[in-house]
């Protein structure tokens, strides 16, 4: 029974680092995007403009935020499970939600091609994380 | 894509490869810090492999942010995991560790999705900005050229 609830730890803590995960980057994305091509910027304006730019997005601010609760529920998780189970799950989780997240919030296209690639790369993380 | 934005792409995948295992071989140094002292953490910083690890992890905050400035998630994200590769590549090459079959099947399964997003466009969304400013210089083009048949 003690077991049991220490699988539902784990599980639960490596679904809220998946789910900052993605939240995460899918923010930091999008802060990049209304930012713009940073080498086209770069070009126009120099380099400090840009560094200012995108450090005072909100929508990057967040995305750091999130990105600290991921690093944190990481290390919540890693305490509750096995490194071999918690490492690489999170890590191809991430993956596969990520390419849902992009496709729904960034309305990216993500094609057969880009499918394929995302559930390869997952398995792929999943066998060298472990 | 340029060869520049390549190189982008590539230091995405080795700084976050090198920072994490510089990080890692630091903190064994370190040796593992008791939750009631936390603060020795502040201390760990001072290892030189720390200190390299943060500032390598840094480049690579640095690299992948300036890739999704014009390429889109789904493209950048398969990248970041080419470190993995690199990794078992220096465990087997450089350190002359055993990688196992399962490893190399990891590899394989890493490079081909690489390889199947790196055949496809870099963005599918528009570009906001970028549009803004081509109307731009188109636009500043039209008044010179109206200006010059003055």
């Amino acid at each position: 029974m003690k077991e049991l609830y220490a699988d539902a730890y784990t599980w639960c803590a490596i679904g809220v680092v998946v789910f900052a995960s993605v939240v995460g980057d899918v923010l930091l994305a999008r802060a990049m995007k209304q930012v713009g091509d940073v080498h086209a910027l770069m070009r126009r304006s120099g380099l400090w403009s840009v560094v200012i730019s995108v450090l005072s997005h909100p929508n990057f601010l967040f995305g750091v935020l999130a990105m600290a609760l991921a690093f944190f529920s990481l290390l919540f998780a890693l305490s509750w499970g096995d490194v071999s189970l918690v490492a690489p799950a999170a890590a191809s989780l991430t993956f596969v939600g990520n390419a849902f997240a992009a496709k729904i919030f960034l309305h990216e296209k993500v094609d057969r091609r880009r499918w394929i690639a995302a559930v390869l790369v997952a398995g792929g993380v999943a066998l060298l994380a472990g | 894509m340029t060869v520049r934005k390549y190189t982008v792409l590539a230091g995405v995948a080795v700084f976050a490869a090198a920072g994490d295992s510089m990080l890692s071989h630091g903190m064994k140094q370190v040796g593992s810090i008791p939750l009631d002292h936390l603060h020795n953490v502040i201390f760990a910083v001072t290892n030189p492999w720390v200190a390299g690890g943060i500032l390598l992890l840094l480049a690579f905050f640095a690299s992948y942010m300036t890739a999704l400035s014009w390429a889109d998630l789904t493209y950048v994200l398969p990248a970041t995991s080419v470190g993995y590769v690199l990794l078992a590549l220096a465990a087997r090459f450089v350190l002359h560790e055993a990688v196992s079959p399962l490893r190399w099947l990891g590899i394989a399964l890493i490079s081909g999705g690489v390889g199947f997003v790196a055949g496809g466009p870099s963005h599918t969304t528009p570009h906001p900005r970028e549009t803004e400013s081509e109307e731009r210089v188109e636009h500043e083009e039209e008044l010179v050229s109206s200006g010059a048949e003055r």
